[in-house]
């Protein structure tokens, strides 16, 4: 079977320096991967390498884009009719919603005491697009077009009309990585708003699906409990709905139960995102914790800006 | 038996490649997606041990860690190794019926995965699903596929 079946291209001298090549690329590689673990240097590099990448990313999910360009222009005039009939009526509802949320808002104030009226949470937002989804048990990522330039910044919220999405986990200068609650390296503090039980939702790497690993077995957790931020943890407010619980088994021998969550934001079919800035003034707003130096020589240094200034 | 190296071939199918490995997909073909880099890297490196795979295989790698975010140098040390490999045994490779040497791309495969995995526990992101390794049979059984397809590209001798 002749399947590489040609004569071999100098062999002999192929061989002799692969290995010093490959010591010298390995020592660069683990040169770089030592500074992006600790130090600043890289940073700047990954946000230039960011930047490069950007045009190459948004014309790898080009096709994605034309295709919703398309499907989207080709849509009858009916459908866009019915479309924005249901609309309207939607805006109806929220607009009877809002109504009576400005009076719950003023008997939470004179509940609380405070003679002013509260500021309002959301301080700033904006809408960015999502330009590609990797939905996979490893990685729930998404990334979107805005960056730096427009004020974006990492651990910011991002979510979509129904509830938490996620938080920017990387700044490049024209788009940002978003990590999504059920990527499996996140975990977001959650709280039962029929009990104010508070617990942990990490990530499962299925996009339909969180995970509650830490709740006792006799705590009071159901199917169809809304499950909102509880403002711990210092990237989202308190009372944003995060998932509905969708499954508990309990087993007699374990402490813990095995609780399931559906997320109630819904990344497949969105295609913006909203981006959050909170009031820190309010109450509900994240209590801000200064960044973890890793350096041990911490206490000593000022407090580091999350972001560098812009050059 | 001119011998020449087609380095703009090798260059485009490596493009290609990396394209296919960064490209957004639903998620079962996600995971089952093979790692296209590396085995289009190691056709190359197996063929042509001078054509300088080493450092298109730092340099589509280090492209990797940026569009994946992963550790800046990880797939490019991964990668690097893979296509090291392939020039030592380029010989040994070619001498061998498909039937094997999609065996031994399923060994480079698991080698390959198994240093991403050590780099991603040793930076903090460990990740133990099982799902990860589901790529490296997937890479073994398309090798006579990829060496079907490569093989028409390059210029017959």
């Amino acid at each position: 079977m002749a399947v590489f079946g040609t004569d071999v291209d100098r062999p002999l001298y192929g061989r002799s320096s692969a290995g010093l090549r490959f010591t010298g690329y390995a020592a660069l590689a683990i040169t770089l991967m030592y500074y992006d673990q600790h130090g600043r240097l890289a940073q700047r590099i990954r946000f230039a390498l960011d930047a490069a990448a950007y045009p190459v990313q948004s014309a790898v999910s080009s096709p994605a884009t034309g295709w919703r360009w398309l499907t989207d222009s080709f849509q009858t005039r009916d459908e866009l009719r019915a479309e924005n009939q249901q609309l309207r009526a939607r805006v109806t509802g929220l607009e009877l919603s809002v109504m009576r949320q400005a009076a719950l808002e003023q008997e939470n104030n004179e509940l609380r005491g405070l003679r002013n009226s509260l500021p309002p949470l959301i301080k700033h937002w904006q809408l960015a697009e999502i330009i590609s989804v990797e939905t996979n048990p490893l990685r729930q990522r998404i990334v979107i077009n805005k960056g730096e330039h427009d004020g974006v910044v990492v651990s910011q919220a991002v979510v979509d009309g129904n509830g938490v999405l996620g938080q920017v986990a990387r700044v490049g200068p024209w788009s940002a990585e978003v990590i999504l609650v059920t990527d499996p390296e996140h975990a977001i503090p959650v709280q039962v708003t029929r009990n104010n039980l508070r617990s942990v939702a990490v990530g499962s790497g299925n996009s339909g699906e969180l995970l509650l690993p830490y709740v006792a077995i006799n705590s009071d957790v159901k199917s169809g409990d809304l499950l909102v931020t509880s403002g711990l943890g210092g990237v989202f407010p308190a009372g944003l709905p995060v998932a509905t619980i969708s499954g508990v088994h309990r087993e007699s021998q374990q402490v813990l139960a095995q609780v399931r969550a559906q997320p109630v934001a819904t990344v497949e079919r969105d295609r913006e995102v909203i981006l959050l800035d909170f009031e820190p003034s309010n109450p509900a707003a994240p209590a801000h914790n200064p960044p973890i130096e890793p350096a041990p020589t911490a206490v000593t240094k000022p407090q580091p800006k999350p972001q560098d200034p812009d050059e | 038996m001119s011998g020449r190296t087609p380095r703009l071939t090798i260059l485009t199918t490596c493009i290609i490649a990396l394209v296919l490995t960064v490209a957004p997909l639903p998620t079962w073909p996600a995971i089952l997606r093979p790692a296209f880099l590396v085995l289009v890297l190691l056709y190359w490196s197996v063929m042509y041990p001078r054509a300088g795979g080493m450092m298109l295989a730092f340099i589509g790698g280090l492209a990797i860690d940026v569009f994946q975010g992963s550790l800046l140098g990880e797939h490019a040390l991964a990668l690097c190794f893979i296509v090291y490999l392939g020039i030592r045994f380029n010989l040994l490779m070619r001498a061998k019926p498909l039937f094997e040497q999609s065996l031994f791309v399923f060994v480079a495969l698991v080698v390959y995965e198994t240093l991403l995995w050590m780099l991603d526990g040793w930076s903090g992101h460990p990740l133990t699903t099982p799902w990860r390794w589901a790529h490296t049979p997937v890479g073994g059984l398309i090798w006579p596929l990829v060496v079907g397809i490569l093989g028409r590209f390059q210029p017959s001798r």
